[in-house]
């Protein structure tokens, strides 16, 4: 598979193999990448993209699991994406979170991908966004993302995700910093997992305690759900509670002022790449020497250099 | 990047050599997804399609080898990824070897194979974009 349009072709029509190649295109970087996300974005904006973040361990993989298994009863499907980090000394990364996911993920109904974050912070990978695009185009109805649990830098998560599901599990005193350190603004959906062990009902309250702390009354009270990951406990609940909010979401028209933030960043992203090409192209031109000189001795303005460039390819076109 | 699955098909719970294969690989900085114990030819052959791995890198030591490689390049072939280039390593005798490499394995290695030997052969044989 090599066209761009062969994928885009198989991508709507949800085919896995044109689904895997289009993310690796996202995630290089590459320009039929690019085309790709953008002509496949006017096809997107129908799923529900759900972030699942916490930190490490709490059971985020087994929990997206369960929640996939209950979606896919309800006839929903289910696309999945899940970020693991890279190594900052080698680049190289173990994504270890399929491990976790293997009842849920041969369906043909599912799609789950691996992502290692490739030095970003936030989270989340850089490709993120178009492989959102992607999932969505595919016919998705739920997409969830799993995220490095990082703690404090997951801020990123709420510009994509419609719902962001913190995941926390009883008896681990740094997650209560979590909460501290500002996941509380972050989750819509709060979910105590391992409630098979001592402590989950402790955790429940600490977090009710945390959130009657928000300053007004809020438009949406975040509900605080115990799950069990590992049988499955709870996900009735919690597809409740997701189902609820995009209720919510749609209701109070904030769907499409989300959709309508997201256009503007494809744009924003769209121009953003047109300055990097006439850079790039500038560099490797027979004049960007001397207009360095010249803009350094005060001969000529950085501006012009700027006009100058895009005058030359409009020219070309 | 290069991306790797590391599989383990069948019931070998062997796991070990898989483990430092794939630290060894992320340590060269490739992208290694691992699946755990336990895996079916259609789950391996489904994450290496969903994960759009350059290398599938199976670890067999239970003796399997026969049933399993046979069935899982036959989904191989069957999904056209003939771009993946597919290792098999752990426990293969001397006299299985060129079956394994008639089916389209692209080489077996054995116990107390230098990781470093493992990783030029990754290099050497898949593309860098
Ligand atoms: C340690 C060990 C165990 C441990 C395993 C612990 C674990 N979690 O891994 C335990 C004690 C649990 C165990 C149990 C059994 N074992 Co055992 N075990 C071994 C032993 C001694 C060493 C294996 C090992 O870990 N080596 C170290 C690692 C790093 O090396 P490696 O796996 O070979 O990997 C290297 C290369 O092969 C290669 N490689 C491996 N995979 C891959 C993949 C790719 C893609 C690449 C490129 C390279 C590569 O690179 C690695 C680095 O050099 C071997 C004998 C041997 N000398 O190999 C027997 C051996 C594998 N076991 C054997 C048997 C029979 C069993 C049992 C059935 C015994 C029993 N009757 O209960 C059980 C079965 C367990 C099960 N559920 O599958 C037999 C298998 C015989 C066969 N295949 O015909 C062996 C060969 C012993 C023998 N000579 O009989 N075993
Ligand atoms: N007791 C209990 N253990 C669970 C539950 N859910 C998950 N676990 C276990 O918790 C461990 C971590 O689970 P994962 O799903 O890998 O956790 P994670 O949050 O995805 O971890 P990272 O991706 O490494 O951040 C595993 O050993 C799971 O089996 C649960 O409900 N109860
Ligand atoms: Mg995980």
């Amino acid at each position: 598979m090599k066209d761009w349009d062969e994928i885009a072709q198989g991508i709507l029509k949800g085919q896995k193999r044109a689904i895997a190649r289009g993310l690796t295109w996202i995630e290089q970087g590459r320009n039929d990448g690019k085309q790709l996300a953008q002509k496949l974005f006017a096809h997107a904006g129908h799923a529900q993209v759900i972030g699942i973040t916490g930190s490490p361990g709490v059971g985020k993989s087994t929990l997206v699991n369960a929640l996939t298994l209950t979606l896919r009863s309800q006839g929903f499907k289910v696309g999945i994406l899940a970020v693991d980090p890279s190594s900052p000394f080698t680049g190289g990364a173990i994504l270890g979170d399929r491990i976790r996911m293997q009842d849920s993920v041969m369906d043909a109904g599912v799609y789950m991908r691996s992502f290692a974050s490739r030095g970003h912070l936030g989270g989340l990978s850089r490709a993120t966004f178009g492989a959102l695009t992607i999932l969505d185009a595919a016919g998705f109805d739920k997409i969830l993302i799993e995220t490095v649990g990082a703690g404090q830098s997951e801020v990123e998560i709420m510009q994509l995700a419609h719902t962001t599901m913190v995941v926390l599990a009883p008896g681990m005193g740094d997650d209560i910093q979590a909460i501290k350190a500002g996941i509380l603004e972050i989750g819509q959906v709060f979910v105590v997992n391992k409630a098979d062990r001592d402590g989950a009902d402790h955790t429940v309250r600490s977090i009710r305690s945390m959130l009657a702390l928000a300053p007004e009354h809020p438009a949406w009270m975040p509900p605080i759900l115990k799950t069990v990951a590992e049988d499955g406990r709870g996900m009735e609940e919690l597809t409740e509670a997701l189902e609820h909010h995009w209720q919510h979401l749609t209701d109070k028209g904030l769907l499409d002022r989300f959709r309508w933030n997201q256009t503007e960043h494809l744009i924003e992203q769209a121009v953003a790449d047109v300055g990097e090409h006439l850079i790039r192209r500038a560099r490797a031109g027979p004049e960007w020497s001397h207009w360095v000189t010249e803009v350094g001795e005060g001969s000529r303005d950085a501006e012009h250099v700027a006009e100058e460039l895009w005058r030359q390819e409009l020219q070309e076109e | 990047m290069i991306r790797v699955l590391v599989a383990k098909p069948g019931l070998d719970g062997h796991d070990r050599g898989a483990k430092v294969i794939a630290r060894a690989l992320r340590d060269a900085g490739m992208e290694v997804v691992y699946t755990g114990l336990h895996q079916t030819p259609e789950q391996v052959v489904d994450a290496a399609l969903s994960e759009d791995v350059d290398v599938l890198a199976l670890s067999i030591l239970s003796g399997a080898h026969p049933t399993l490689v046979p069935r899982i390049m036959e989904l191989v072939k069957e999904h056209h990824m003939d771009d993946v280039l597919v290792l098999l390593g752990g426990i293969i005798p001397e006299d299985d070897v060129d079956a394994m490499l008639h089916l389209g394995v692209a080489k077996v290695f054995g116990p107390g194979t230098d990781t470093n030997d493992i990783i030029a052969f990754i290099r050497d044989r898949v593309e860098v974009v």
